[in-house]
């Protein structure tokens, strides 16, 4: 029990230390705190479309380097976050943003997991049920 | 009976797995990384850019009256190299040729292109890339077919070639006529 728990803490932590580095190493001024925390969500939500397995908060890519400051420029602008993502999905596509929207589309992408799980589901009780009637 | 429920249900898996060959082998031929253009079918978007050649400013009007292509390219860039002489094939044939010099020096750019051969009617000189973001550049080169209303027919990422200016310009090129 005890090492369960070391073990779980230890991963936790390991997590949220990967939640906290950043590559952007730009600094960039606000003018409140709200605006900086919006700013920060925003990159976390949006895909570095050249290394398209990281966000822009981490991508060290030039372009990516510009879209933070489209997003920081949008920001100053009073643009709302809505605004913000639309203006990238406009440009980029539905793939700029990390989390696939939930449209007629991916409507698959999001529940097949759902449907796997329940499948499996299934399938074990069945064959837990068979296995005791054999008994 | 319970002989033939009994292949019925031992032929799942198998059935299974040939779905997902299926499926998996289709996914062999998938370019996920490769996003399609947002401006296929709108307008090219509003834009004021000096040339390479001078600080007269140009606007998205160069693209009416005909076919033209909007090529994305930087010295820095190593593909671009490689599709230049396309590029200057493309020109000598008659091609319209634009150019979007991305986020490049100036000098550098005009000397490249005197030592290479100037394939392009004109460069648009986008030294911050701001422009090119309108257009959803994301990576060097691009090559974009706008016909003569300005219109956004393709786009192709990557070193142009013979075979997608056959397969995938030309056919666009010939319907609105």
């Amino acid at each position: 029990m005890k090492r369960l728990v070391c073990v779980l803490l230890l991963g936790l932590s390991l997590l949220g230390a990967g939640m906290w580095s950043s590559a952007a190493t730009d600094n960039y001024v606000f003018a409140e705190v709200q605006q900086q925390v919006r700013f920060y969500a925003l990159l976390g939500e949006l895909r570095c479309v050249v290394c398209q397995n990281q966000t822009l908060a981490d991508s060290n890519a030039p372009l990516a380097a510009d879209l933070r400051e489209e997003v920081y420029r949008l920001l100053g602008e009073g643009k709302t976050n809505a605004e913000i993502t639309d203006y990238l999905v406009t440009r980029y596509g539905d793939f700029v943003l990390y989390n696939p929207p939930f449209k007629n589309t991916t409507y698959l992408l999001w529940l097949a997991p759902f449907f796997c799980l329940i499948i499996g589901a299934i399938i074990i009780v069945m064959v837990v049920r068979r296995q005791r009637r054999a008994l | 009976m319970f002989k033939t429920l009994k292949i019925y249900r031992l032929s799942i898996p198998l059935v299974v797995f040939l779905l997902l060959a299926v499926l998996l082998w289709q996914g062999l031929s998938n370019k996920p990384a490769e996003l399609p253009s947002m401006l296929i079918g709108k307008p090219v978007p509003a834009f004021q850019l000096a040339t390479l050649q001078s600080d007269t400013l140009v606007n998205q009007t160069i693209f009416h009256g005909q076919f033209s292509l909007l090529n994305v390219w930087a010295t820095w860039c190593v593909a671009c190299r490689v599709e230049h002489e396309f590029l200057t094939e493309l020109a000598q044939q008659g091609v319209v040729i634009y150019g979007l010099n991305y986020r490049d020096h100036r000098e550098a750019a005009l000397v490249w292109l005197n030592d290479y051969g100037n394939p392009y009617q004109l460069n648009l000189f986008d030294a911050q890339g701001k422009t090119a973001i309108d257009f959803g550049v994301y990576g060097t080169p691009e090559t974009y077919l706008v016909d003569p209303q300005g219109i956004i027919r393709y786009r192709h990422v990557g070193a142009l070639d013979n075979t997608v200016w056959e397969q995938e310009f030309l056919p666009r090129m010939q319907v609105a006529l």
